[in-house]
């Protein structure tokens, strides 16, 4: 369509939702509200949803226990690729990830934490495939960017580190220092 | 690479080493599904398959059951002993009859070599061959692979002898190959007449001197004396049989090195190797069968992403 030296940032827009000093914020805030409402974690897990969220759990893994010395905090990855809707319906193949779980999530409160929230489909099936593990007394939502206005689902986040307007053509792309280099947000737009 | 390169798994022969690293890869997943307090997960529920089994089999039989059920598929089985093919009805005809019920996927074991490629030329389903006669049984060789892999941390550069009826097994071609694609080195051993005429044109070396091979080797699959399908005799006794190309602890103790004892079941305990070696910590004959539905589920999941779908 075009040729080859026209570079896909020539199609491209990019725009800077958050930057690293205000993700260092939402995540400080983020982290009080889970004590505010979790307080020392002991019946709490956090759950991070492959395959992005587990590096946002992770970081408020980390903020919990280094600047508000929680200790002992269960945190786990949660592979929803077996349990989507869109198998064999969607283009491309599906790639499964890790799923590490090593605690009994019967009779706990489970935080699910993803960095996008956009159609809820992934948060759907992550509600089917946190059953298989058992029975937790309460699921809630984290996540970083919320894109209102585009749920397919009735599913919203309990907490949000930013509320984002999108139109369905645009990509919200978040980005982590230790997997891209940088702490960074983008909404990102094709031109044409 | 996340997608098969191949629409059936009709052999280890027809698949490249991509795929067989794609299964391996997928069946850790299911190896951490099967571990959980519902063994189940949904993603082969709109799937009907069909167990195709015109030959004997119990526990390929199950496991191919178990890994469809555990993904949710909807499943037919079917066994030849009671059923139309004794009444004279061919192959495509039966298959065909079972398609119109609008199967996805077919699991089929057969007698005859090449069975399993013959059908996929007539009809339009995915086809997994569980055994063909005495040419491939690619899900047991992709198992045994991969508990070669899970306890060893890789296949590549291992060395691996067969040890028993060459010539029968459908188990040994496929494993040759699968070995060699994924980098290990093959030896066969046996009795002279048990092996097949042109072994080596595989690129396989025969050892006649069981003792010799298991020195050389990292794992040795010691394979099942296939009574049933010995039409003359091949070798003058059973006894004479174990005594030279039987395992026993003794001889599993005597060896510089702890290598690893496979066998792909139903063990004649005695003959191929000794009860003290099935049971023994080398011997991952219980972890290939655990692994075999993981791996089977890994098989089933790939392929049935490659099906259409036709919602209209």
């Amino acid at each position: 369509m075009y040729p080859e030296y026209v570079s896909e940032h020539f199609l491209m827009s990019q725009k800077t939702l958050l930057d690293a000093t205000e993700i260092h914020i939402a995540l400080h805030r983020l982290a009080c509200q889970l004590i505010e409402k979790h307080d020392n974690f002991t019946n709490t897990v956090l759950i991070g949803i492959q395959p992005r969220g587990g590096f946002l759990a992770k970081r408020l893994v980390t903020i919990l226990e280094n600047d508000y010395k929680i200790k002992n905090i269960q945190s786990g990855l949660l592979d929803i690729t077996f349990y989507r809707d869109d198998f064999r319906r969607s283009e491309k193949p599906l790639a499964a990830n890790e799923t590490a779980i090593n605690f009994v999530v019967e009779n706990k409160k489970v935080v699910f934490i993803d960095d996008v929230l956009y159609t809820g489909r992934s948060i759907r099936s992550a509600l089917t495939a946190i059953g298989d593990f058992g029975r937790p007394t309460e699921i809630e939502l984290l996540t970083l960017i919320d894109r209102r206005f585009s749920r397919h689902l009735p599913i919203q986040p309990d907490y949000r580190g930013r509320q984002v307007d999108a139109i369905g053509g645009e990509k919200v792309k978040v980005c982590w220092q230790e997997n891209e280099g940088e702490d960074a947000v983008y909404l990102i737009k094709e031109q044409i | 690479m996340i997608e098969l390169s191949v629409n059936h798994l009709l052999g280890i022969k027809y698949i490249t080493e991509e795929d067989i690293q794609l299964i391996f890869e997928t069946a850790d997943h299911f190896k951490e599904v099967i571990q959980r307090p519902i063994k189940k997960v949904p993603s082969l529920r709109d799937i009907t398959i069909a167990n195709l089994f015109f030959e004997n089999s119990t526990r390929t039989r199950l496991s191919f059951e178990l890994a469809e059920k555990r993904l949710s598929a909807d499943i037919i089985n079917f066994s030849a002993g009671s059923s139309s093919v004794k009444k004279g009805e061919s192959l495509v005809d039966t298959v065909n009859n079972i398609l119109s019920m609008k199967v996805d996927m077919v699991v089929m074991r057969h007698p005859n070599p090449g069975a399993g490629v013959f059908l996929s030329k007539h009809i339009n389903a995915s086809i997994i061959n569980a055994g063909d006669g005495a040419h491939e049984h690619p899900t047991q060789a992709l198992l045994d692979c991969y508990s070669i892999r899970e306890r060893l941390g890789d296949v590549a550069g291992k060395n691996v002898v067969i040890v028993g009826d060459i010539l029968h097994s459908r188990v040994a071609l496929s494993n040759i190959f699968a070995l060699q694609k994924l980098g290990a080195t093959v030896k066969v051993c046996g009795p002279k007449t048990l092996m097949p005429r042109y072994i080596e044109s595989l690129g396989v070396q025969f050892e006649p001197n069981l003792i010799k091979a298991l020195n050389w080797c990292d794992v040795a699959n010691m394979l099942r004396v296939q009574n049933e399908r010995m039409d003359i005799s091949y070798f003058p006794s059973t006894r004479e049989y174990t005594q030279q190309f039987g395992l026993n602890k003794k001889i599993l103790d005597s060896l510089d090195k702890e290598i690893i004892v496979m066998h792909p079941g139903p063990i004649n305990r005695g003959v191929e190797i000794t009860s003290d070696v099935a049971d023994s910590k080398q011997a991952i004959i219980l972890d290939q069968v655990q692994n075999g539905v993981a791996v089977r589920m890994a098989v089933l999941y790939l392929l049935a992403s490659k099906i259409k779908r036709n919602d209209s």
